[in-house]
């Protein structure tokens, strides 16, 4: 079924919704948030443009396949675990660098760590959205 | 408030286990769910409930003043409804292949795999 | 900071399997990389064990959080030749499938797959907290649910419903039996609960916490009654995935359940180690004689794997240092054993089309060689000497008459015996019968196919597993003085609980 109104709708939320889940995932080391519930919040952005436009459409948007998605984010979750052994401290220990960056704040492993978990869990809701999809056509 | 939780964490491991005994599929991966949240409700349960004291040590102070809710059992609920979520969707899906393939939901009639021969 | 290398045998996989995905396309790089990656698994497992050897027990706090306030990783001598053992499996495996594995499964990630589940097995051997236990035990399961599945034929579908319904049941009660848990002692770090155990009070809520753990591995593990899950399931996949799930996948319960119930939960060993004294005789007993009935060569030796789970839980259940010690000596033996009897099944598929043995026969006059390799691990299940397997069934039995438990060691005799009857009864309908489809030299289509590297690539493997058993056999006192080293370790507790939580 097609609709006018969410379809036009979709596409002017779509990017809110991305907006709001790199806030998410950037408050999310002290405050309520993190990289999960931001890559739940883009994969829900893009099933809600898959609803609206179809799963062609919402894969043409994406770019990229699910699959490099997970790959990449299981990538730098592996290396955010790195600079603490080359530093001499404890496997997966936190690393900060001392500068604070405007917007982002401090940036650090835990960081990279969430941005892993963000394209992971995007990666992987929107394989599993996808695959149902194409199995009903 | 935890006789109250008690009792839904009852209900829904009776329910659970009904469930997971019928024949359809469609039932039993309804059973594995339920009892997965009654086992998350139960640890959320038996971590103890503190209202409305959240784990955070005062500025100024150098320890946490008693009562206060212990994080632990909220970090475990979180990572079980993580895990929880991604094996009942491949539950979901591989029980749809099952139907698709064997072209049956009752589980009675799924056992060429037990015959013997 | 040498204690780091103790997550490479968690990390590593995980490198190895992503790297496999950015390539995601490529199956001959999947291939490569699984090999060289299980190779390089192998030496750091090896590694791992000779430092645990020479240093005693390597912990790491994950983090830099201080147990038991953090995750805690503990490689002791019982992890260590647990990983090593994976690592071996893997090697194997990962040989196995380059020349048996068809490319439209390889194609679906496999080998990621394969690697995935190598991590959730190392994570569980290696880890010291119970939370984290559940995950890798979850690690483990989402990717053995995927690799049973794969491929979809009807009896794979059939079976994975019966596995993965099971297997989420245990996950449940095992998630519960961890909240109760921590209600009661208010930490989940092994090291630290062995330490403020004998201290609780409320000793029978502790012993039904046990009780539901037991239940939650002992599905794991396929103890009686609660393996019917498995010889629905194992033999429905490819063989290289029925052969490393028999190896290693029930192992990890047998593993968890003599973590449990040496360090841990002591405290009422009259009920809960009677309990599993009675389950380990019925296990043994049901497994052999379900064997007995059946006709399909791995469903036979599925039900094996059962009964043989039965001689480990039955050293847990003995508790004293001797048959702990057989319990691990047969838990290296078994795996080493069950893995290289699939093999060997898989290729008598692969030669005459079939795993039924009534329409097998006249394997030994073709290739003797099979013949050969089938016997060494099946005499070795059987408990002939002087292979692995009369040691291992030697110490359990000596274990249980030193403790004068005779009718135990009357079944776990039996059972040999009965377990010798099924092997021979292969023996005659695979190797020795002539092949009812009458032509002599019967060789399926597909084998000829087959390459001569792939040929190879099948039988290298068996080869291995089978010097293994023959070393284990003959030189059998530095793997028994190791285990009983472990042993040692588990049952006083201290070395361990002031290793991780850093006393002195």
């Amino acid at each position: 079924m097609f609709s006018v109104i969410l379809s036009t709708a979709s596409r002017y939320l779509l990017p809110l919704l991305l907006i709001f889940s790199f806030f998410l995932l950037l408050r999310g080391h002290n405050e309520p948030g993190g990289g999960f519930v931001g890559g739940l919040v883009a994969a829900a952005a893009y099933a809600l443009y898959f609803i609206a436009n179809g799963v062609d459409e919402a894969e043409k948007l994406l770019k990229a396949e699910p699959i490099r998605l997970i790959s990449v984010g299981l990538f730098l979750a592996v290396i955010s675990t790195i600079p603490s052994i080359l530093i001499g401290k404890n496997f997966m220990t936190g690393v900060w660098l001392d500068t604070n960056f405007p917007l982002i704040g401090k940036i650090g492993t835990p960081l990279v760590f969430d941005v892993g978990v963000y394209l992971l869990v995007l990666g992987i809701a929107l394989k599993i959205i996808f695959s149902l999809a194409e199995e009903d056509r | 408030m935890s006789f109250l939780l008690a009792l839904i964490i009852g209900i829904l491991y009776g329910a659970g286990t009904y469930m997971i005994l019928r024949r359809s599929l469609v039932k039993v991966i309804l059973g594995l769910i339920f009892l997965g949240h009654a086992a998350n409700l139960l640890i959320f349960t038996i971590g103890r409930l503190t209202k409305g004291a959240p784990p955070f040590i005062p500025q100024g102070a150098e320890t946490l003043a008693e009562p206060y809710a212990d994080p632990l059992p909220q970090a475990l609920i979180l990572t079980a409804i993580v895990i929880g979520f991604g094996v009942q969707a491949f539950a979901i899906v591989l029980f749809k292949r099952t139907y698709q393939t064997v072209g049956t939901d009752d589980l009675d009639k799924m056992k060429s795999t037990d015959e013997l021969k | 900071m040498t204690n780091q290398i103790i997550i490479l045998p968690i990390i590593l996989p995980l490198i190895f399997a992503v790297t496999m995905l950015f390539f995601w396309k490529s199956v001959k790089i999947h291939r490569y990389v699984n090999l060289i990656g299980s190779t390089i698994s192998l030496v750091v497992s090896v590694i791992i064990m000779i430092q645990v050897l020479s240093d005693g027990i390597i912990s790491l706090q994950v983090g830099s959080w201080q147990a038991p306030f953090g995750i805690s990783i503990v490689a002791d001598l019982l992890s260590a030749v647990m990983i090593v053992i994976t690592a071996v499996i893997g090697f194997a495996t990962a040989l196995y499938s380059i020349g048996t594995i068809d490319p439209g499964r390889e194609k679906f990630l496999y080998y990621p797959l394969l690697q995935f589940l190598l991590m959730g097995i190392n994570g569980a051997f290696l880890t010291g907290d119970i939370f984290n236990l559940y995950v890798w035990f979850e690690v483990m399961l989402i990717s053995s649910f995927v690799l049973l599945a794969l491929g979809g034929t009807r009896g794979q579908f059939e079976g994975a419903i019966k596995y993965v319904t099971l297997n989420l049941l245990s996950s449940a009660i095992f998630l519960a039996a961890v909240g109760i848990l921590y209600g009661i002692a208010g930490t989940l770090n092994m090291a630290d609960l062995a330490r403020r155990i004998p201290f609780i009070e409320q000793k029978e809520l502790l012993t039904a916490v046990s009780v539901l753990f037991m239940i939650a591995f002992g599905v794991k593990a396929a103890i009686f009654p609660l393996f019917f899950w498995l010889p629905a399931s194992y033999h429905t996949p490819p063989v290289a995935v029925s052969a490393i799930f028999a190896g290693l996948l029930t192992k990890v319960g047998v593993y968890a359940l003599i973590r449990f119930f040496t360090t841990i939960f002591v405290h009422d060993i009259g009920f809960t180690h009677n309990l599993l004294l009675i389950s380990a005789a019925l296990t043994m007993l049901t497994g052999v004689l379900g064997a007995a009935a059946q006709s399909d060569f791995r469903k036979i030796l599925s039900f094996h794997i059962i009964s043989q789970i039965g001689y480990m839980i039955l050293g847990l259940a003995l508790f004293s240092p001797l048959a702990i010690a057989g319990a691990i000596f047969y838990i290296i033996h078994h795996i080493i054993v069950k893995t290289n009897l699939f093999f060997v099944s898989g290729v008598v598929d692969k030669l005459k089309g079939s795993y039924d043995l009534g329409k097998l026969g006249g394997v030994y006059k073709y290739y003797p060689i099979l013949g050969l390799l089938f016997l060494i691990p099946a005499l070795s299940l059987a408990g002939i000497p002087p292979l692995s397997g009369f040691w291992a069934k030697f110490v359990v039995i000596k274990a249980s008459l030193e403790i004068k438990e005779y009718l135990i060691v009357g079944i776990a005799l039996l059972v040999g015996l009965l377990t010798l009857f099924s092997m021979t009864k292969i023996w005659n309908e695979v190797f020795w019968k002539d092949d009812p489809k009458g032509s002599e030299n019967y060789i399926d289509e597909s084998y000829k196919q087959i390459s001569t590297v792939k040929k190879y690539l099948m039988f290298a493997p068996i080869i291995l597993l089978a010097l293994i058993t023959i070393v284990i056999g003959f030189y059998a006192e530095p793997f028994f003085n190791y285990a009983n080293a472990a042993a040692e370790q588990l049952i006083d507790s201290s070395t361990y609980i002031n290793s991780v939580l850093g006393l002195k």
